[in-house]
């Protein structure tokens, strides 16, 4: 087997939510508490969860943008936590970032051309007399007109600017893209767009993707594995079609559930949590989701679940899988009805596009 | 309706970049408060520039046949005490005033900046460190300073500058250390460390320029309190030394004589009020102007 890309092991980042008049932290917000990880060269990996579970804070831990509590960070079998100033600056070569709102992660005050051209000379990628042609290049890359290279940020639209932001990436010939969140500030019609671009992307340059999100649709379409995050802990990973056919964990069931179905006649056994998400000030002991759970017995109140993998590579945090009824199928359910079906394939024949890509329901 | 020439001229420009500066520029022209303001300064920076070639009359040499004349066609403002112009001598004086606005303001700029931009990019011991000195400047009376300046190295205009400036630097520091923590936290300085930017670079390239606005209002209105500034320690003594002009050491002589000779104060008193005014009118233009959210 080869050496994973990524490996992350008992990840933690701690915030201090409050002080005490002597500086002193009297509360903390485990926004990663202890996850591991670990991505091979070329595959997508998308963390899911809802907002405030800590996935953002994963993928800025991952380029280092924040400092980790506690835990261990390889890239490529090297150690990026012992990284000093200028190892770093080398390390963001191989790693990059897209975030998620391209109207805030541009400088206004910088045209597309100065936007280009400053990772291409911070790591001398190409001499500076050629810096214009790779500029116009990427461009290029990411279905832009060279022609906007003197333009600044404001004069472009969400789905452009997300362009410019993923031509800035991939600038650095990075191996490694971590995607926060990269569309869900765009508009639907544009999304599939972009995702299309990140999967053709990926294809050509040989990219390998953290891609972050909470849109299980696009994450389907996205992703090989995927992580399911909760409370800052990692509940069940596995590969993207044996979690989305078989879901384990009840988190990732009730998250399952939440998901429209196009279909107005659909029957479908809701699993919906009980109350709110906890105040990750004081999460809640043993299994962080037992005061939510359906299932929850004393043991889920004790003693925190590990992350125990089956031989295929399924993973779920939870006391009482085995034990828990079969998921209501989801695949059978994500279906179109027989009719829509018809309907669906008769139009792509007629226009000779396939069913649009990125908009795929589940 | 008035859309319809707008958008034509922006399809026409279609690739024309406007950059923000220019947008700012634009938008600072369609205020009437800050055209005015402008004309203004403009035109005492005209007079300040060319008073040898405006003026008739010498501002220093006194005359004892003309002294304190009411306004005539020989002497449109009439003269002093000591039998000068004081139209000349108004003239003359828009030189110290606005040398004292401008280069106070520079001074205040020159320390005030790169310390804010040190304290909020670098935070921890350095920012604490930052924070307490300009607490300590700003607990220092600003008369209090000058006056020990003015003891330690005497009376002069020179010296008033200076004064004005330290005491002014620790609201720049402040501001630019606000503004940086604010800039600090958008995704595009997250961007720009993840892309390899050395932190120096960050803070020039992609910090200061977006505070660069917020800086540029407060110096323009803080030009208009230092021209203040220097007419109090003038009026004081403390600033321009007699017998060359400054507005506030003409309203100086002047306060013995407002009863015979109001001329004296009258026109010093509004040079003062029209440039104020007219900086206060341009900075708050120019907070208009820059403010993104403003089209």
């Amino acid at each position: 087997m080869i050496a994973p890309l990524l490996e992350i092991e008992g990840l933690v980042r701690h915030f201090t939510a409050r002080r005490s008049v002597f500086g002193r932290p009297t509360a903390t917000v485990k926004a990663v508490d202890g996850i591991d990880l670990t991505l091979q060269a070329g595959q997508t990996l998308a963390l899911v969860g809802e907002s405030g579970c800590g996935k953002s804070t994963v993928g800025r831990l991952i380029l280092r943008l924040i400092e980790p509590t506690a835990g261990k960070l390889r890239f490529d079998g090297r150690d990026v936590l012992g990284f000093d100033e200028k190892q770093l600056r080398a390390f963001r070569r191989e790693v990059q970032i897209v975030f998620q709102d391209p109207y805030a992660s541009l400088n206004p005050r910088m045209t597309v051309q100065q936007l280009l051209a400053e990772p291409l000379a911070l790591h001398d990628i190409v001499p500076a007399e050629q810096r214009n042609d790779r500029v116009a290049e990427l461009l290029a890359l990411v279905g832009l007109e060279p022609r906007f290279a003197p333009r600044y940020p404001h004069e472009f639209s969400g789905g452009q600017r997300q362009r410019i932001a993923i031509a800035r990436a991939l600038a650095v010939e990075p191996k490694l893209i971590v995607c926060d969140e990269p569309v869900s500030a765009l508009d639907v019609s544009v999304r599939s767009q972009i995702l299309n671009l990140l999967t053709d992307l990926q294809q050509r340059l040989a990219l390998t993707y953290v891609f972050i999100s909470h849109d299980l649709s696009v994450v389907k379409h996205i992703a090989n594995r995927v992580a399911v995050m909760y409370l800052g802990r990692i509940v069940e990973m596995a590969e993207a079609d044996e979690l989305f056919a078989n879901p384990r964990h009840p988190y990732t069931r009730a998250l399952f559930s939440a998901i429209p179905v196009p279909r107005p006649d659909a029957r479908r056994q809701r699993q919906i949590l009980e109350g709110d998400v906890p105040s990750p000030l004081s999460p809640p002991s043993g299994c962080h989701l037992h005061p939510r759970c359906a299932y929850a017995v004393e043991r889920c109140m004790v003693e925190r679940p590990l992350l125990v993998s089956d031989a295929a590579g399924h993973a779920a945090a939870c006391h009482r899988w085995p034990e828990l009824p079969a998921a209501p199928a989801l695949a059978a359910g994500t279906a179109p009805s027989p009719s829509l079906e018809r309907l669906m394939e008769k139009f792509a024949r007629k226009t000779g596009v396939p069913a649009p890509a990125g908009v795929d329901t589940l | 309706m008035t859309d319809a020439p707008f958008t034509a001229a922006l399809l026409k420009s279609a690739d024309a970049v406007e950059s923000p500066l220019r947008r700012a520029l634009r938008r600072l022209m369609r205020r009437k408060g800050a055209i005015f303001g402008l004309a203004i300064i403009v035109l005492f920076l005209a007079i300040a520039i060319f008073a040898p070639l405006l003026t008739p009359y010498d501002p220093i040499v006194q005359s004892w046949t003309a002294v304190r004349k009411p306004p005539s066609a020989l002497h449109w403002f009439g003269t002093d005490d000591l039998g000068r112009d004081i139209l000349v001598r108004v003239f003359y004086g828009a030189r110290a005033s606005l040398m004292a606005g401008v280069i106070s303001v520079g001074i205040a700029l020159a320390i005030g900046v790169p310390l804010g931009l040190a304290a909020g990019t670098l935070g921890g011991f350095f920012d604490a460190l930052i924070g307490r000195l300009t607490d300590a400047m700003l607990a220092c009376p600003f008369l209090i300073l000058a006056s020990a300046l003015a003891a330690c190295r005497g009376p002069s205009l020179g010296n008033a500058m200076i004064a004005i400036g330290v005491t002014t630097t620790p609201i720049f520091v402040r501001l630019t250390r606000g503004q940086v923590l604010a800039v600090n936290v958008e995704e595009y300085v997250a961007a720009a460390r993840a892309i390899g930017n050395p932190r120096w670079r960050i803070a020039l390239v992609h910090i200061l320029p977006n505070i660069l606005p917020a800086l540029l209002v407060q110096a323009t209105l803080s030009i208009a309190a230092a021209i203040i500034a220097e007419a109090s320690l003038s009026f004081l003594g403390l600033g321009q030394q007699p017998p060359d002009p400054s507005w506030g050491s003409m309203l100086n002589s002047a306060q013995r004589f407002l009863i015979n000779a109001p001329w004296m104060a009258v026109w010093p008193g509004l040079a003062i009020f029209l440039t104020v005014l007219s900086f206060n009118l341009v900075g708050d233009g120019l907070r208009d102007a820059l403010n993104p959210r403003e089209n």
